[in-house]
């Protein structure tokens, strides 16, 4: 029987339409199916309250790779990713920290907490460059298998680690220790300024369980500092039209090569038969069979609910029910009236044009994440803000704006039970508007409209399984060969035909599109479809 | 960017509207749309140039000399109150951090100067010394008066008799009724002084300095005519001639003094220092570069132009753009990192690392040059710099005569 498609895509998000686009673009005949009206999956805008645009989940973009924006030709398709200016922490006795692109601004900014400090950061900004350089290129490749002999894993092994010879032995220690401390403990070896460690500490928590004196965490730092813009080293960046235009441009991308692609198409199953991949079966019972099919959904939900525990090994079952999901962080996204100042610096400055922490101390850090250890939301969270009506005015009628505020910790699992986080909303709603409060004192009289996700949400209506952002947490132990389980961290599943291209595979989560391309990659190499 | 406490009076003289970023502060490029008549009064008048911004340390306490011979690679400790020394700083390897002045403000008073901040590598390296280190650069702020006429300038609104401050001295005294700090030193490499004092006197300095100084036909002074007077005087650039290592990502990109042709600031026969170590068993080894004044052929150049049907044309201001340099076989044996035609000297010159032996007065070199898109070699030769060195830079005429200095406590 000839098949309609070479591959089937499980999921509109960023990560599936890649790699369609990828596939399209050498020649296959691909269908993308994703369940919601709307593409990009977690990276999508929506206008959720009339003439607001809101980007729903993720917000900020820093590490798409260059190389897929250049094979995909996404600005012709309509990308355009503008930096983010600036990182600014106010803290709540009115002082406030605004680090920017400027290096003497920043040194100024710093040195009114301490002159040392504000030597020493672009020192650290240096060693941390230098390290992302020998991390950077884990990411455009597939994770290496160490357990394998394979002369193509063999080689790649030795490349990492010729690499990490490379960086000598003051930067390899450096790398060693960032792997294994806590961020706080690895920040607070540079620096001395709390009010400094704590707004930079949390890049190692977020999407993660875990807070910022928790051991592991420094690793996630280095993020920081991979990202890249037009060539050049930066943080992150935002497109135009929120974080949704990217998987449009993707879309675009995908399309013009070829592939199709279905909205409200949600995917009940993933049919195996003997062992292999057959097709899936849409929620509205027809089915549709394919060479192959590619799941960008999470793991768990991919393997758990669409294919079924019955057709897999039991110790591949037992790896990806132990897979740490436990989502942590919900999502505030507001429809403001009028630009909210900030007490400690009012106005419409540069300090508004990036992102924002609401991280006033390591302590606060360590508290949020207490409420969240036994089940509580944390009444004072930290918080990531951006307004993405002052970088791209279309996101707001005229004189209005839109804030987005990813917050952490709101623990999946609370301690009544995951199901009853729909009550809790609002009062989650609550806490993060009355903490902001103490920030933005005209904040409440000016919001028009306000989106409250919580992790439960994020499960119901995105997929992301726990609430996990990341389709897993980014610790150690679940990244490279090991994620998402050992011995299935190549794209490859213990399904025949059946393919991983989403954020549960190698390298993780993040706008990154590196799982689709890679997925894509070796699917195209290895001749599968 | 933040703007100096002479802003009010340098943006109102500032008509070119050309302006450039220097250490966080606004800083003129040229007053006027050609910076030439700016360099010419460096050498027939006096120039005034706006220095806030260098990166400005005081260190005190009982330890200051021997903690400041620590970092700095002159011997520091052995400098008389009043004297000011120009240095380099390394790091542990030997590489070049920076180059900068230290000046002796009191027994247990010094100031340093430098292009880069470095409040964390002096805390860092001050462990076991009785020091207090206070970074002043925001609060100090300070003019440099360069040119044949400084002195006469000075003169008229200095308590101190002008005349017998000599060349490298630093003297506390009043300037147009502001306490300042007067320094023999500067950037230009003509008779010149740099005045600094805190920064709610800047204005009536400023006033001051600029009602003696018109009659002597003195000009205000930016960071272009600056960069051609250094190149005449031979001075090397932080960031141009040689980087700091602080920022250098692999160690092709670094400098030891010897490379950076500072190899005189090192006083080596002492008790270690930051880098000494290194240094020595550099010099072991024999130093790979060396810094050195490069003059190209001005007839080859003319020719050059002539077969393409042009005059030459030279840029009017001094070239920061490294270019390639070759031997006679066409290897690359260095680069030339400024070059600037010399409105002084009349010479096409340029500063250039080189490899040795490469580094030897009137070895005959080829440098890049590109007219009219079309890259070409021109000869160049290896020639002594400082390319411009008056005698009116060092001399004193109200000094007692006295024995000739050793040179290495006077540069």
């Amino acid at each position: 029987m000839s098949k309609k498609y070479d591959a089937i895509i499980v999921g509109g998000g960023h990560n599936g339409l890649v790699c369609a686009a990828y596939l399209a673009k050498a020649g296959r005949r691909v269908l993308v199916l994703e369940k919601r009206e709307v593409l990009g999956g977690a990276a999508c805008s929506e206008e959720v309250y009339p003439g607001f645009t809101y980007s729903v989940c993720s917000y900020v973009v820093s590490l798409l790779r260059p190389q897929i924006i250049r094979d995909l030709q996404l600005p012709k398709f309509g990308l355009h990713v503008l930096p983010l200016e600036s990182t600014f922490s106010p803290y709540p006795d009115g002082r406030s920290l605004m680090r920017s692109a400027d290096p003497a601004a920043t040194r100024r900014e710093i040195a009114a907490f301490s002159p040392r400090d504000a030597d020493v950061y672009p020192m650290f900004g240096k060693a941390m460059g230098q390290l992302a350089r020998f991390t950077k290129p884990i990411i455009d490749e597939r994770a290496p298998n160490p357990m394998s002999w394979k002369p193509r894993e063999l080689m790649q092994l030795l490349k990492m680690g010729k690499q990490f010879r490379e960086l000598g032995d003051d930067l390899g220690l450096l790398q060693y220790k960032l792997t294994t401390m806590s961020a706080v403990d690895f920040l607070a070896e540079w620096f001395e300024t709390d009010e400094l460690i704590a707004p930079m500490s949390c890049s190692g928590i977020i999407g993660t369980m875990l807070g910022v004196k928790s051991p592991g965490t420094a690793y996630v730092l280095l993020h920081h500092y991979m990202g890249e813009i037009d060539g050049s080293s930066r943080a992150w960046g935002f497109a135009r039209g929120g974080t949704g235009a990217i998987s449009m441009a993707i879309a675009r991308a995908a399309q013009h090569f070829g592939a199709e692609i279905r909205t409200n198409a949600g995917v009940s199953q993933i049919k195996v038969r003997s062992g292999a991949a057959q097709g899936v079966v849409l929620e509205d019972g027809s089915e549709l069979d394919a060479k192959i099919v590619i799941s960008g959904a999470e793991p768990r939900l991919t393997f758990l609910k669409l294919v079924g525990e019955g057709e897999l090994p039991d110790e591949f079952v037992t790896q990806i029910k132990r897979y740490k999901l436990r989502g942590s962080s919900g999502k505030v996204n507001l429809a403001l009236d009028r630009f909210p100042d900030f007490a400690s610096r009012p106005g419409i400055g540069m300090h508004v044009r990036g992102d924002i922490s609401i991280a006033p101390s390591t302590d606060y850090l360590e508290r949020a994440y207490d409420d969240a250890k036994y089940g509580d939301f944390s009444t004072r969270p930290f918080m990531n803000i951006v307004f993405p009506s002052v970088l791209d005015p279309d996101m707001a009628p005229e004189g209005k704006h839109v804030m987005s505020i990813f917050v952490q910790y709101a623990p999946y699992h609370i301690k009544e039970g995951p199901s009853h986080w729909p009550e809790k909303r609002e009062a989650f709603g609550d806490a993060v508007i009355d903490t902001l409060s103490e920030y933005c004192p005209t904040l409440k009289e000016s919001i028009l409209h306000r989106q409250v996700l919580t992790p439960w949400d994020l499960e119901q209506e995105f997929g992301l399984t726990e609430g996990n952002i990341f389709h897993g947490e980014l610790s150690l132990e679940q990244l490279l060969f090991q994620r998402p389980a050992s011995g299935w961290a190549q794209y490859k599943t213990p399904i025949r035909k059946l393919w991983l291209c989403g954020s549960g595979a190698h390298p993780g989560g993040g706008v990154m599109g590196a799982p689709g391309q890679l997925a894509a990659r070796d699917i195209l190499l290895q001749g599968a479809c | 960017m933040r703007t100096t406490p002479f802003h009010p009076r340098t943006s109102e003289l500032c008509t070119s509207f050309a302006w450039k970023e220097w250490a966080g502060y606004a800083a003129v490029c040229r007053y006027t749309p050609h910076s030439e008549a700016e360099v010419f009064a460096v050498r027939s008048t006096a120039g005034l140039l706006d220095v806030t911004p260098l990166y400005k340390y005081d260190v005190r306490g009982p330890d200051a000399g021997e903690f400041l011979a620590y970092v700095w690679t002159r011997d520091i400790r052995n400098i008389g109150v009043g004297r000011v020394v120009y240095s380099a700083m390394c790091d542990e390897d030997g590489w070049m951090l920076d180059d900068g002045t230290v000046a002796r403000l009191g027994p247990d008073h010094f100031r340093c100067t430098s292009s880069e901040p470095w409040l964390s590598w002096f805390l860092k390296h001050a462990r076991g010394f009785e020091v207090q280190i206070e970074e002043t650069t925001d609060s100090i702020c300070g003019l440099a008066l360069q040119g044949p006429r400084a002195r006469a300038i000075l003169k008229g609104i200095t308590d101190f008799d002008m005349d017998r401050m000599r060349f490298f001295r630093v003297r506390k005294t009043m300037v147009g009724g502001v306490p300042a700090w007067v320094q023999r030193t500067g950037y230009t490499g003509d008779l010149g002084y740099e005045v600094f004092c805190a920064n709610e006197h800047a204005l009536q300095l400023y006033d001051a300095i600029c009602e003696a100084g018109m009659p002597h036909g003195m000009v205000p002074m930016g960071l272009d005519a600056l960069d051609v007077a250094r190149i005449e005087a031979g001075f090397v650039l932080q960031g141009v001639d040689y980087i700091t290592a602080k920022s250098c990502l692999i160690d092709g990109l670094k400098s030891t003094p010897d490379d950076a042709g500072l190899g005189w600031t090192v006083d080596i026969d002492r008790e270690p220092f930051v880098g000494s170590a290194a240094i020595a068993s550099e010099r072991q080894r024999g130093p790979v570069w060396d810094l050195v004044g490069l003059e190209i052929d001005w007839e080859a150049l003319e020719l050059m132009y002539a077969s393409l049907g042009i005059p030459p044309h030279l840029a009017p201001e001094a070239c920061r753009q490294s270019v390639p340099v070759y031997d006679e076989q066409g290897v690359q044996v260095g680069q030339a990192t400024s070059t600037t035609w010399s409105p002084t000297c009349k010479r096409y010159l340029a500063l250039a690392q080189v490899r040795r032996p490469h580094h030897h007065l009137g070895t005959e070199l080829f440098m890049e040059y590109t007219p009219l898109f079309e890259r070409q070699k021109v000869p160049v030769r290896v020639v002594e710099k400082p390319f411009f060195d008056p005698p009116r830079k060092r001399s004193t005429p109200g000094a007692a005569p006295v024995s000739v200095p050793a040179p290495e406590a006077e540069e």
